[in-house]
């Protein structure tokens, strides 16, 4: 079989990707992860005397802190399989990776299982976000000192 | 008023999870790429002077999801770029986004004194 007969047999026989569907279930799941955000946001502002700005950062620690609760019950992994990007995409699925990869960590030890493989699949989120803040920093630095824009 | 802060929030954080679903679907990506390419647009959303008006609109919409992140990180690296130069890239950067990752390192220190491996990913 050479392979692009096998590439068209594999088209035929994967089912169709619902894109419709998988959309539908992650604005769902998302937006209500948001909206929990938001509530939370509220609740350091009024309880707490945080700001509009100063809120978020609270915000997002407290959401990591519902992510940690709800990976260790491995409910998190239930609602990933249901919601796809809708709750990979959250901070909480930033959460979820950190503190999942921790806990299987602990087969091979404190150090070398839960310190070395902690951001085992959240370092390439740092990575990136790190990098491209980096350069475009930099890159506003260079076109600022050149008069093209101000800051 | 207070019900549709909540309704924008729903809204908008609903779309970017429906780009980020839409980057895993069509684009047939992983997770981790998906998430690499959400972090990167809200990094250049905020190089543009974009995000933080989504932010003041949407408010946790726009602070919860993970292009949130980049945001921030690049938030902090231009504002101390524009007090000290060069340096302030540096220092700068993890100014205002600390908490999502010391949050998420205690967390998960936490969380493995706590719970026991199951042997699949949780």
């Amino acid at each position: 079989m050479d392979p692009q007969e096998y590439q068209q047999i594999e088209q035929k026989i994967t089912p169709p990707t619902p894109y419709f569907k998988n959309a539908l279930k992650a604005f769902l799941v998302g937006g209500i992860i948001c909206t929990i955000g938001q509530a939370i946001t509220y609740l350091y502002i009024i309880f707490f005397d945080f700001t509009d700005k100063t809120a978020g950062n609270a915000t997002v620690a407290t959401m990591v802190f519902i992510a940690m609760v709800l990976t260790g019950l491995g409910l998190y992994r239930k609602l990933g399989a249901f919601a796809g990007a809708g709750s990979a995409v959250p901070v909480t699925g930033f959460g979820n990776a950190v503190v999942s990869a921790a806990i299987e960590g602990r087969t091979e030890g404190w150090v070398l299982g839960v310190g070395s493989n902690m951001f085992k699949l959240a370092g390439s989120v740092i990575l990136f976000g790190v990098g491209s803040a980096f350069f475009i920093a930099l890159i506003k630095l260079i076109l600022v000192s050149m008069g093209v824009v101000e800051w | 008023m207070l019900f549709f802060s909540f309704l924008i929030a729903f809204i908008v954080g609903g779309l970017i999870c429906v780009v980020g679903q839409l980057i895993m679907d069509v684009g047939k990506l992983t997770p981790g790429h998906t998430l690499a390419i959400l972090v990167v647009a809200g990094a250049v959303l905020d190089g543009l002077g974009l995000y933080e008006p989504l932010i003041d609109f949407a408010g946790a919409g726009a602070t919860i999801p993970i292009t949130s992140f980049g945001n921030s990180l690049t938030h902090g690296a231009l504002v101390e770029a524009e007090k000290h130069g060069w340096v302030g890239v540096l220092t700068g950067m993890f100014e205002v986004t600390s908490s999502g990752i010391s949050a998420a390192i205690v967390f998960g220190f936490i969380a493995a004194l706590i719970f026991k491996p199951k042997g699949k990913a949780n």
